[in-house]
Parts: structure tokens; C-alpha cells; sequence
């Protein structure tokens, strides 16, 4: 999948999920800078995002994300060939 | 979600968006009919929050929702367990407000008064305590486990006089032994099981309900309501997937404690209860019962229904049909499980169902929103739905064999309290297990036999039989005595013949409806009758069939004026079983072939009926 692709839906996931239909999915976003992503959401952003690319992510993988990028860039290898 | 007996909606997302531009009262109509659709995980927290911005906007109550306040305390993360059980009561009518107590804080929530539990004073407290908390921590067992629940729920029941849930626990453990984990006391598997079987019975006692966790789990499987990475990293024992049908559970159980579980099952009848359309194929053409799989799912369904209405749920039919077309059956098909004495209220006419359904409400006297509708036809489920949305209708699957799963799994006769009259069922039961239990014991085969309560029917051919009756004549090779195959037509035809006996014999024992097992054809010829077909069912082998089928078929010889039988044993590769099955029966050798065909002749005036372990009911005439 191309990343342009993951970036769009993730856009809308992040927005189904927070419920903020301002929220657009760009590599640097992190927790921080979205007001409902704490602790409880994340795991529901997780599972959310499992779902919409039929991918699972493993604890380690989930540890050392920093931000959207390196999300988007897991989702990649996940989904590719 | 695996919410698998609701409907898909087409446009899920659009109706949901709309619901913002909706005035508060039409809103919650939406909302309500969004929850009866199957969703996603993220759908699911999507409308979640669309009904919390309407509770918000009606401030505090949504008109037309009976309100109940549950609280939810854990063990470990509960956060993501109550938009599942909001929405699965928006789903029964309610508007469940849920309290969360902090995590881990069960018992000091529960003992202390200045505590966020007795602020909210709840009308429902769900105990929803992790495996690892009672039986995974050094030193568990089965008794500290028991006297803890015990505790909490005798602190729930005195402070707030309220429905106490209690959760089972969730088998998350991997076996030390293997399949005979029990024997190890300290394993944590089998402490999960032995404090599972102790809730059973003390809830009841105590007056808890319980939310029978490790029973559903089976329904999905363990991999989809568990995953190890999510406890380690979150401390969430359910599945945040499985969060939807966990409040579905939870919230029938709090419907079921104020009287909203559903009490009456509709059945639609073609295709439905049985396969095919009674006006068209006639009763000997519909698909019921034994001999086709189509047919014995239909019995199933049938079955289930039945076993609802012995426990309380009443039933009722909805068909359009002519009235005389959908009674037939139910007097007339041998196979019938449901008799017209079981249908509370039986409806066949050409009216909308959805007037139908109002009538059958009024006449029973219980609300709509008490009404299953079960019905084949998506067309007619979609026009309930929409005209009466109250009803609960189950998407059926398309094979029936599926149907008992999907009502099962909606959960809408959710029982808490057995009737007296359950209670008196439930020991007739008892005694009559009980009873079996002593004749199991006994090892003789006389009385084996007797215990299995025999009773078996001889009939002639008829058209209701004639269908099963050509394929067992086809398609039996090893009890069969002369492997003679016949068509339909021919079968017909020896059923005209008046020189023709023609037998179909079923067996009813104690474990059921064995169907037909024996078909014997003998052709009279003057003082003789030759035994054309003798074919019988392998599994009512050893019951001494065989002597009860021979007392009926010397008896309508005797009718006939024949004196004598005349038996023949054609041999193949697959009926050695029954080359001397003729001798064991009194009959002479008369002659035998080089092909290893045998011919052997009874004499009718000296034969004595045997003795048979069975009652034998004969049919004279053919009823159809």
C-alpha cells in the first residue's frame, strides 16, 4: 500500500476515533498534540487501526513508535507484497 | 463484532452523521435503530459518543429510554467496557448511565460510604474481577476466591439493595497437566474452573446473576475475546473486539432483571419450520425430518422452539397461508415436532404481517416490544423492522441449520428465574434421569431393552412416506434381504396392490423419533406370501425388531387367508449380516442356489407371536 494511501486512512481513523473532524494524519503527529489521546484511547486507536488495514501490530513494534510516521511506515511493511 | 443475528445496515456511517441535524426525540429513534444493526469496533465507540452528545442535549434523559445506573468494578482496566454495554442497552430501550469505579478499587468502593459508588447509589453493580486477581496470584485457591466474591457481593446486596452481576471468570490460562488439569489443585486453569462451577450454584443462593463469561467465550473462541499482548501492555482481559457482544450479555441481563426480556416467539412456517411451501408441495412434499439434512434442521429449529415454550416463552405462528394449508402439518406431518396444541396464537391469512403481528400482541396480551419475529424471508423481516422496531426480528441465516444459533445468540428470552412450574418440569426430569440412571446400571439385555421404552408403529405405504420409504428401498445394502431396488412409481403401485402387505415400521424409544427403520413388502399368491423386501435400519439393530416386525406381518397374512411365508435371502457383497436371519426367526430351508440364494417357508398355523421388549402399535388403513 502506498503511504499516500495509509495517510488517508488514517486520517480517518484518527478522526472516527477522537471524534475531532479537523485531525489530519501527518508524520510528526504525536499524542501530545491531540487534546483525547491518553492512555485509554490509544489502545482503542490501536485496535481501530488493526482493523481498517488488517494488520497486528506486536507489543515491542508499539513501544518504539514515536509519532504517525513510523506508524505509517509499519503499516507499509505490514501491508506490502 | 460478531453481533451476527442483527442486520447490516447499507449506510451505517450516513445514518449516523444525519443524527446531529435529528431533533432529540427523533434522534434517539435513530440511535436506537443504529444499535440494532451490526457494527464495527470503531463504529461502535463512533455511536457511543453520538448518544452521549444526545443524552447531553436532553439533558441527562432521553425521552422515551428507561434509565438504570450500573456500575462496573474491576480488578484491572474496565475503561473500555461501557460504550458495549451503552449501546446494547440502547438496544433493549434502556439508557444505561455507567460508573466506573477506579481501577482495582472494587472493595473500597464498595465499603467506603464517602466513595464514588455510593454517590452514584446504582441500580445494577457488575463484579468484573480479572482471572489473575482470584486465581493466578501465589497462594490462590478456589476457597479464598469463593470467600472473597462472597464478601463483595453481601457488601453490594446490604448497601444498595441492587442487582449484583457477577462475571465468571475467563479461562485465560494455559494448562500445567493437559486435559486432566483438575487434578492439579494448585493450577491456575483449574481454579478458574472449580471457582466457575462453585458460582453456579452459590450465586443463585446469594441471589447474584451471573454473566457467564467462560460460557459465551466458547461462542467466538478464545483468540477473539483474549490476547495476551493487551493484558501485558494494558491490563484488558477482554478483548477491547469483543467489548460489543460482552455489553450485549451484560445488558439483557439487566433487561431480564426488569422484566424486559422478549416472551413470545413468532415463527413464520414455509421454509421456516419446515422446507419448502405447504399450498404448493402439499404435505408430502415439504422437507421435515429424518432422512434429509435439510429436513432434521428443520426438526432441530422445531426442537428449540419447543424446548422455549416447556421453559415459559410463548409461541405463536405469523404465515400467510390459507388457514386449512398451515394446520395441516401440524395435525397431519408425522415428523411435526410443534402440534397445533403448542401455538398460543397460530395467524394464516394473506394480511401484512405487520397487522398481524399487532393482532397477536393484543390477543396474547403483551406489548409488541415483547415479540421475536423469526421468518426466512428477508423481505418480510425488513418490513417489520421498519413498520414495528420494537419487535426483535434475528437475521437468519439462509441454511437453517443456523437457525437456532442466531436466536440463541440474540439473548432475547434471557431468564433469570425459573417458574414453580419449572421447578416442578425440572424435577419430573430428575426423577425420570434419575430412573434411567438405575436401568443403565443393570447389565441384562432383557431389561436393557425394556429400559429404552420402545414403542414402535406399523403402517402401510402412504403418501406422506412414500418419498423416505423409495429411498431407504434404494439405498439400504446390509440389513437387506433381497436388495430389491424400486422406483417411486413402482412403491405406489404395490401400495394399490391389495395383494400386496406393505409395512413401514418407525421406532420411538426413550432418546427420540428413530424415524422409518424396517420396510417389509410380502406378496400374496394364494395360500402363500413371498417376502419380496425385508430391509431394515442398522442402528436399531439387536432390539429384537426384527420378531415384532414378523407378529405384525403373520397377523395381515392371517387377513389374507395365506398359510404360509415364503422368506428369500439373495446374497451381495454388504447383507452377509442377515444370511441366517430367517433361521434365528423359525423359518425351514427350503432350497438353496448355486448363487448361495436361499428360499425358507414358516408355517402359519402353528406360529406363536414372540415375546418383544416393545409396545407395537399397528395402523390399519393408510391415514393420507
Amino acid at each position: 500500500m502506498q503511504q499516500t494511501e495509509i495517510y488517508e486512512r488514517l486520517t480517518q481513523t484518527l478522526r472516527d476515533v477522537f471524534d475531532d473532524e479537523s485531525l489530519v494524519a501527518t508524520p510528526e503527529l504525536t499524542a501530545h498534540d491531540v487534546k483525547e489521546w491518553d492512555s485509554v484511547n490509544h489502545i482503542t486507536l490501536v485496535v481501530a487501526i488493526e482493523e481498517e488495514f488488517g494488520v497486528k501490530f506486536k507489543t515491542a513494534e508499539l513501544e518504539k513508535m514515536k509519532n504517525v510516521g513510523q506508524m505509517v511506515e509499519a503499516i507499509e511493511k505490514k501491508t506490502a507484497g | 463484532m460478531h453481533l451476527e443475528w442483527l442486520p447490516s445496515h447499507e449506510d451505517w456511517d450516513g445514518l449516523l452523521r444525519s443524527v446531529k441535524e435529528l431533533p432529540a426525540g427523533e434522534a434517539a429513534a435513530r440511535l436506537v435503530e443504529l444499535a440494532n444493526s451490526r457494527m464495527e469496533f470503531s463504529q461502535m465507540g463512533k455511536l457511543d459518543r453520538a448518544f452521549g452528545r444526545t443524552v447531553r442535549v436532553c439533558e441527562g434523559a432521553i425521552p422515551g429510554l428507561e434509565r438504570v445506573k450500573l456500575a462496573i468494578l474491576g480488578s484491572a482496566t474496565i475503561s473500555h467496557l461501557p460504550p458495549g454495554i451503552r449501546m446494547a442497552g440502547l438496544r433493549r430501550g434502556l439508557q444505561i448511565d455507567v460508573y466506573e469505579a477506579p481501577y482495582g478499587m472494587y472493595w473500597q468502593e464498595l465499603i467506603d460510604s464517602a466513595s464514588g459508588l455510593h454517590a452514584f447509589q446504582p441500580d445494577v453493580i457488575l463484579l468484573a474481577l480479572d482471572a489473575r486477581h482470584l486465581a493466578g496470584a501465589e497462594g490462590s485457591s478456589e476457597a479464598a476466591a469463593m470467600e472473597l466474591l462472597r464478601s463483595c457481593w453481601r457488601q453490594a446486596r446490604t448497601q444498595f439493595q441492587c442487582q449484583v452481576l457477577q462475571q465468571t471468570v475467563m479461562p485465560v490460562f494455559s494448562n500445567l497437566m493437559g486435559d486432566n488439569e483438575e487434578r492439579l489443585a494448585q493450577s491456575p486453569a483449574s481454579i478458574v474452573a472449580k471457582v466457575n462451577e462453585r458460582l453456579r450454584v452459590e450465586s443463585e443462593i446469594e441471589g447474584v446473576d451471573l454473566l457467564a463469561l467462560d460460557r459465551f467465550v466458547v461462542n467466538e473462541g478464545m483468540g477473539f475475546w483474549y490476547e495476551s499482548d493487551f493484558w501485558h501492555r494494558s491490563k484488558h482481559e477482554v478483548h477491547p473486539k469483543a467489548t460489543g457482544i460482552y455489553g450485549d450479555h451484560v445488558a439483557r441481563l439487566v433487561a431480564a432483571g426488569r422484566g424486559r426480556s422478549k416472551k413470545c416467539l413468532v415463527l413464520d412456517l414455509d421454509n421456516t419450520l419446515w422446507g419448502g411451501v405447504i399450498g404448493d408441495d402439499g404435505l408430502n412434499g415439504i422437507v421435515l425430518g429424518q432422512g434429509s439434512g435439510t429436513g432434521e434442521a428443520f426438526l432441530d429449529f422445531q426442537r428449540y422452539a419447543l424446548g422455549l415454550s416447556e421453559r415459559g416463552v410463548i409461541l405463536a405462528v405469523c404465515s400467510k397461508n390459507d388457514e386449512k394449508n398451515a394446520l395441516e402439518p401440524f395435525e397431519q406431518h408425522p415428523e411435526m415436532v410443534l402440534k397445533r396444541g403448542d401455538i398460543s396464537c397460530f395467524v394464516a391469512n394473506w394480511t401484512d404481517k405487520a397487522a398481524n403481528l399487532r393482532h397477536i400482541a393484543k390477543s396474547l396480551n403483551i406489548g409488541l416490544d415483547a415479540l421475536v419475529f423469526a421468518d426466512d424471508n428477508p423481505v418480510e423481516r425488513a418490513l417489520i423492522r421498519q413498520e414495528l422496531p420494537m419487535v426483535g426480528v434475528p437475521e437468519l441465516p439462509e441454511d437453517p441449520a443456523g437457525y437456532v444459533a442466531t436466536i440463541a445468540s440474540a439473548g432475547y428470552f434471557e431468564g433469570l428465574k425459573i417458574t414453580e412450574e419449572d421447578r416442578v418440569r425440572s424435577q419430573l426430569y430428575q426423577a425420570n434421569a434419575e430412573r434411567d440412571r438405575l436401568k443403565d446400571s443393570v447389565t441384562d439385555m432383557g431389561s436393557y431393552l425394556e429400559s429404552l421404552r420402545m414403542t414402535m408403529t406399523a403402517q402401510p405405504f402412504d403418501a406422506v412416506g412414500l418419498t423416505r420409504v423409495t429411498q431407504l428401498i434404494n439405498k439400504t445394502n446390509q440389513f437387506n434381504l433381497t436388495t430389491e431396488r424400486c422406483s417411486e412409481a413402482e412403491v405406489a403401485a404395490m401400495m394399490r396392490d391389495p395383494k400386496v402387505i406393505t409395512l413401514q415400521v418407525r421406532l420411538v424409544d426413550r432418546f427420540g423419533d428413530n424415524g422409518i427403520i424396517a420396510i417389509l413388502i410380502a406378496r400374496a399368491n394364494g395360500a402363500e406370501a413371498v417376502i419380496e423386501t425385508w430391509l431394515m435400519s442398522c442402528r436399531v439393530l439387536g432390539r429384537q425388531v426384527e420378531e415384532a416386525c414378523l407378529n405384525v406381518l403373520v397377523e395381515q397374512c392371517a387377513v389374507l387367508g395365506v398359510r404360509a411365508l415364503v422368506g428369500l435371502y439373495r446374497p451381495t457383497e454388504k447383507n452377509g449380516m442377515v444370511r441366517e436371519m430367517y433361521r434365528t426367526l423359525g423359518f425351514e430351508l427350503e432350497e438353496t442356489e448355486d448363487s448361495g440364494a436361499t428360499r425358507w417357508r414358516l408355517m402359519l398355523d402353528t406360529y406363536e407371536p414372540r415375546p418383544v421388549p416393545m409396545q407395537v402399535e399397528v395402523v390399519r388403513e393408510a391415514t393420507v
